[in-house]
């Protein structure tokens, strides 16, 4: 077991409420596993990630969970052990390289720094000319020509796709055993899109990699993962091999929301789901997708379903399978 | 001579070789160069591009917010659109409308949205001051939200039905005409079901014309007609929705398809095969001569970084702009 955690909940404080975000997650993933999880805006899926290495914000509250990462116990763990954790263990691609990477320094200075502290988490104190060879060999792996110059831009002077690239770049430094994708590419073209899809692929294949992919994007998830799980403001829903998932879909959140994307094979397209996100400061007490359930039962409203096995390899929490 | 005539008559917006340049510091930006398509009565022509392909810009020079260089833009065969929106008329505004793209800043933060749909009744004196609220509310029910959302304001909604709202704004006016650019991209799948659904309902019951403007195909695909494919500020193809997804010509357009992440077997079957995607959009400061494509395409020959390609003509109404069709 790579990555398992169990029954983990996330809030947050604001000045008058605590925001209760996740609901008792649950993932599990073995070693060289594609794990996808789909949430739409808002359903806590950053959160979830942030909360595997610890990088949630400060007015962050775990009130219980367990994450353990191999044999680390995530949430019980120093400040010495994560930050090992992150600079040889774990990278992860953020959202928004516009906002992730600092607009006033050269790429090269937050490039040296990841790969310094990497190797400083190694136990090597790297000279000038090893942070500048390494910093070379992921660009040249992310298939970044002409690193040179890029090496001496700022992060406005790039596009969009190579932007993201160094994005990639910086997290496979860190990335030893495992890579998390937020929305590899959201404001990103399909064309560009895809060949930054087809590289984080091949990368991960070569160096013996897991990963998690996280995105609103159904298809993206189901081209790049073995294994999905679906989100829902802040609660599991569904987990299955993806392409059982997508072929049959249990949970009447995933089967609508397979149904309202549009296909281009075909012009028929679902009803979409009535209503919105509910309000974490207030969540429903019962199953979070109640209130926006056409099947829902008395006891969804009340009650929260539990994980139930349906078939190897697929759960789903849902009153309906009880 | 006879079809031009004709063109004329069964087309509500025909836009002719129109040009949109714009200085910068560096050069000049061509960001639509010599753009020319109409759209019929009661149909949705998509406009589909990148971004960085000028689709957008053709958007605006139609709705006047900036008036073209040079080409022309003709409303129902008699209005010129090459003026821009302060010189025209308050019934030729009000005539056509635009739904923006993200309607958590097109949608004034402090207004009910009684007062954000009922203001362009007001503008146009459609109602008056007792009859406006009554109009209002059969607007929201219209699109599908009821009238207990006129005294919310626009944070109160998701992101879904603010873009209904932005909807039930555009059409306050009966428009004939609306602009739709990227409708629905900054919406989630759960939310872009329903305004998809709504948009393809108000125009088979009002017959509006849309000009759609998006990046995603498979919106195209679900309440488009026709389809055109724009790339660094020209169009190189143009079809019926049916046929363009049957047999896309272009190597732009085979990539384009081919590049999607799909949700069924289905879908893969229809993606092209062999064309893989590669490269980046180059910048409009200085596009590529001849067909400004030939830097990314697999099959580019000699030919097509010299001159532009001719316009081919297919059967079934599909138009390509490439030298393999030649």
């Amino acid at each position: 077991m790579l990555l398992n955690i169990q029954d983990l909940y996330v809030h947050y404080k604001s000045y008058w409420y605590i925001n209760k975000v996740l609901n008792g997650v649950w993932l599990r993933m073995v070693e060289g596993e594609r794990v996808g999880i789909i949430g739409e805006t808002g359903s806590g899926k950053t959160t979830l990630l942030k909360s595997i290495l610890r990088i949630l914000p400060q007015n962050a509250l775990i009130p219980s969970g367990v994450i353990k990462f191999k044999d680390i116990d995530i949430l019980r763990s120093g400040e010495a052990e994560l930050s090992t954790v992150r600079r040889r263990e774990i990278g992860m691609i953020f959202q928004d390289p516009m906002a992730a990477l600092n607009p006033v320094f050269k790429i090269k200075d937050q490039l040296y720094d990841v790969v310094k502290y990497k190797l400083l988490a190694e136990g090597h104190n790297p000279t000038k000319e090893e942070l500048h060879d390494h910093a070379v060999r992921v660009l040249n792996d992310v298939k970044l020509p002409d690193y040179e110059r890029v090496l001496e831009s700022f992060p406005f002077q790039l596009s969009g796709g190579m932007r993201q690239r160094v994005m990639i770049a910086m997290a496979l430094i860190s990335a030893g055993k495992l890579l998390l994708a937020d929305e590899p590419t959201t404001n990103i073209d399909v064309t560009i899109q895809d060949q930054i899809l087809k590289l984080i692929d091949r990368l991960v294949k070569q160096r013996g990699l897991s990963t998690i992919l996280v995105s609103h994007a159904l298809g993206m998830v189901r081209q790049m993962t073995d294994r999905a799980y679906v989100l829902y403001a802040g609660d599991i829903m569904e987990e299955a091999r993806t392409s059982e998932l997508f072929d049959h879909p249990a949970h009447p959140y995933t089967s609508l929301l397979i149904s309202s994307a549009p296909k281009i094979s075909t012009r028929e397209i679902g009803e979409g789901i009535r209503g919105k996100l509910p309000d974490y400061r207030f969540p429903p007490i019962g199953c979070r997708f109640a209130p926006r359930c056409p099947y829902a039962l008395d006891k969804c409203h009340t009650v929260k379903p539990k994980r139930t096995i349906i078939n190897t390899d697929h759960a789903v929490a849902c009153h309906l399978y009880e | 001579m006879s079809e031009g005539v004709n063109m004329q008559k069964d087309s509500i917006l025909m836009v002719s070789d129109v040009r949109k340049y714009f200085k910068i510091k560096e050069g000049i930006v061509k960001a639509v160069d010599g753009v020319s398509f109409s759209v019929k009565y009661g149909e949705t022509l998509a406009l589909v591009g990148e971004s960085g392909s000028g689709k957008t810009t053709t958007g605006h020079v139609v709705m006047g917010f900036y008036p073209p260089d040079s080409g022309g833009i003709l409303y129902k065969g008699r209005h010129d659109l090459s003026i821009p929106i302060k010189k025209r008329s308050l019934e030729l505004k009000r005539e056509i409308q635009i739904v923006f793209q993200d309607p958590g800043t097109s949608l004034n933060p402090k207004h009910m949205i009684k007062d954000i749909v009922g203001l362009p009744l007001r503008i146009h004196r459609l109602a008056d001051s007792s009859g406006v609220y009554g109009k209002v509310a059969e607007l929201l029910e219209f699109v599908g939200l009821g009238e207990d959302f006129m005294f919310k304001y626009p944070h109160e909604l998701g992101g879904g039905e603010k873009q209904l709202v932005a909807i039930a704004r555009a059409l306050a006016p009966s428009p004939s005409f609306i602009i739709l650019d990227e409708p629905t991209s900054a919406l989630d799948v759960s939310s872009q079901a329903k305004v998809l659904n709504t948009l393809s309902r108000i125009q088979k019951e009002h017959d509006i014309s849309y000009l759609l403007i998006t990046h995603d195909l498979g919106v195209v695909r679900n309440i488009a007609h026709r389809v055109m494919i724009m790339y660094l500020g020209k169009i190189y193809e143009e079809a019926p929705t049916e046929e363009f997804f049957r047999e896309p010509l272009h190597p732009y357009t085979q990539m384009l398809l081919s590049s999607i992440p799909t949700l069924t077997r289905q879908d893969e079957e229809i993606k092209p095969k062999g064309v893989e995607a590669v490269g980046e959009i180059p910048s409009a400061l200085s596009p590529p001569k001849g067909c400004r494509f030939h830097t990314r395409c697999p099959f580019a020959k000699p030919v097509c970084s010299e001159r532009e390609p001719p316009d081919v003509m297919t059967d079934n109404g599909h138009v390509v702009r490439c030298w393999l069709y030649e």
